[in-house]
């Protein structure tokens, strides 16, 4: 059994860790750095929740093992808000209630975070595409939907209001 | 739900890899990990080495070299999906690619170890078979080009050595004019489909001129359906979803399974089959 050291940005700050090659990235992120907010569901890639953003592309961080993430950026929920001020995706969910326990929540704020980077005008079914692979077992998809075409519209407003300043 | 403890080792060259996997160990590759890492987790593999293909140069590369695109086994699919070159060459791909699980494992997972991981329900061993693509191997002895039709013999089981590895694939290019669909059945978007067709046609005078058709999640390999594929030749593009149908369902021997009775399979299989076929001649110009 061998150990590895391994250095992650994440959220901006690097992190160097000696770490079990079984060790995935989720534990790593959770048992090691205290980055609690990635949630662990089903640990076998299915649920979605521990969805975090690997080298600019939303990835399930419980079937990536820590080593295979030696000198990616990382980035979690913690670092989506700047300061005191919800990043869009976030103050959409809060604004409709994207939620009903909040388990699944991270996970999904991380995939929507990704898409607007990628597609700052997604499609209803780019949308869809992506909360394909997010499990809810509240069953509330709806309003997670209608939050997701908010956070949209919210983050297009920050845009022409950064434009507009 | 976390894996075994084992070695892992990420090695710099294709031959150093190659010297890893013919040692004195239970190895795995490691590719992208979307199957791996999850059987590592269920505790359905017991390896004692991984053995990381990440570091390796030149193993991410999208070309095209006589007449076929050559696909690196490292380039994620999700990159293979919105290549330009791969939508232009080998559209199959593409459509294959958006029906493997979801976008974020897509991030992740492999062209490569798809086609290594031979799961029968996989998307793209059936597009390999269906296409005559061809898997550049390495091993100890050198390179060699298996074709599809020769590399999958069972649930998760191809017919490389122990230390040989996956380095591309190549696609042969698709003809112009030609049309390609990949049709599948699962409960969910994004489930492992209960069964599944790919297609490629070309038309003249609104009369099939040529097919390619596989089937996956139907046997412990993926399958070419070559008694449909005949018949299909001159059929009129009309008929061809039907002639298509029929002779899945009759040259097939299906199985029942804990999931599904064959009965179901078969009409799930021939319905995909004529869907496949159905979407492909609209592509087709």
């Amino acid at each position: 059994m061998s150990t590895h050291t391994i250095t992650v940005t994440v959220n901006g700050v690097a992190h160097t860790q000696e770490v079990e090659a079984r060790l995935t990235l989720a534990d790593l992120l959770r048992e090691r750095l205290d980055l609690t907010a990635t949630h662990l569901g089903c640990e076998h890639g299915v649920c979605g929740a521990c969805t975090v953003v690997v080298d600019g592309h939303a990835a399930r961080s419980c079937t990536t093992l820590a080593v295979q993430a030696d000198g990616a950026e990382i980035r979690t929920l913690e670092g989506v808000a700047e300061g005191e001020e919800l990043h869009p995706v976030q103050q959409a969910f809060w604004e409709k209630h994207g939620m009903q326990c909040g388990f699944c929540t991270p996970g999904i704020v991380m995939s929507l975070v990704e898409l607007l980077e990628r597609d700052p005008g997604p499609s209803e079914r780019a949308i869809a595409a992506v909360l394909g692979g997010h499990l809810c077992r509240c069953t509330g998809y709806v309003k997670i939907r209608e939050a997701a075409e908010e956070a949209v519209r919210l983050a297009a407003q920050g845009r022409s209001r950064g434009e507009a300043s | 739900m976390k894996p075994p403890p084992f070695d892992y080792a990420a090695p710099e060259s294709l031959d150093e890899a190659i010297g890893l996997l013919a040692g004195d160990h239970e190895a795995k590759l490691l590719a992208g990990g979307q199957s791996l890492v999850p059987l590592l987790s269920m505790r359905l593999a017991y390896p004692d080495l991984l053995v990381d293909l990440r570091r390796i140069d030149g193993l991410d590369e999208i070309s095209e070299s006589d007449g076929h695109l050559v696909i690196g086994a490292m380039v994620r699919q999700l990159r293979a999906e919105t290549s330009d070159a791969v939508a232009a060459r080998c559209p199959l791909i593409v459509q294959a690619l958006g029906q493997v699980a979801h976008p974020q494992i897509r991030a992740r997972g492999t062209v490569g170890g798809s086609i290594a991981h031979a799961d029968p329900a996989g998307e793209l061993p059936a597009v390999a078979v269906a296409l005559d693509a061809r898997a550049r191997v390495r091993g100890p002895g050198g390179e060699r080009l298996v074709p599809a039709a020769d590399l999958y013999r069972g649930i998760f089981t191809t017919s490389l050595a122990e230390a040989e590895i996956v380095s591309a694939v190549e696609f042969p290019v698709a003809d112009d004019g030609a049309g390609s669909a990949c049709v599948e059945v699962a409960r969910r978007q994004g489930d492992y489909a209960l069964c599944g067709a790919v297609a490629q046609v070309s038309t003249v005078d609104g009369v099939v001129a040529g097919a390619r058709l596989a089937l996956f999640g139907v046997a412990d390999r993926p399958l070419r359906a070559s008694a449909a594929e005949a018949e299909l030749r001159e059929t009129p593009a009309g008929e061809a979803p039907g002639v298509a149908a029929a002779n899945v369902a009759q040259e097939i021997a299906f199985g029942n399974d804990p999931e599904v009775s064959a009965g179901y399979r078969r009409q799930i299989a021939a319905v995909s089959a004529r869907r496949a076929i159905a979407q492909a001649l609209e592509a087709a110009a």
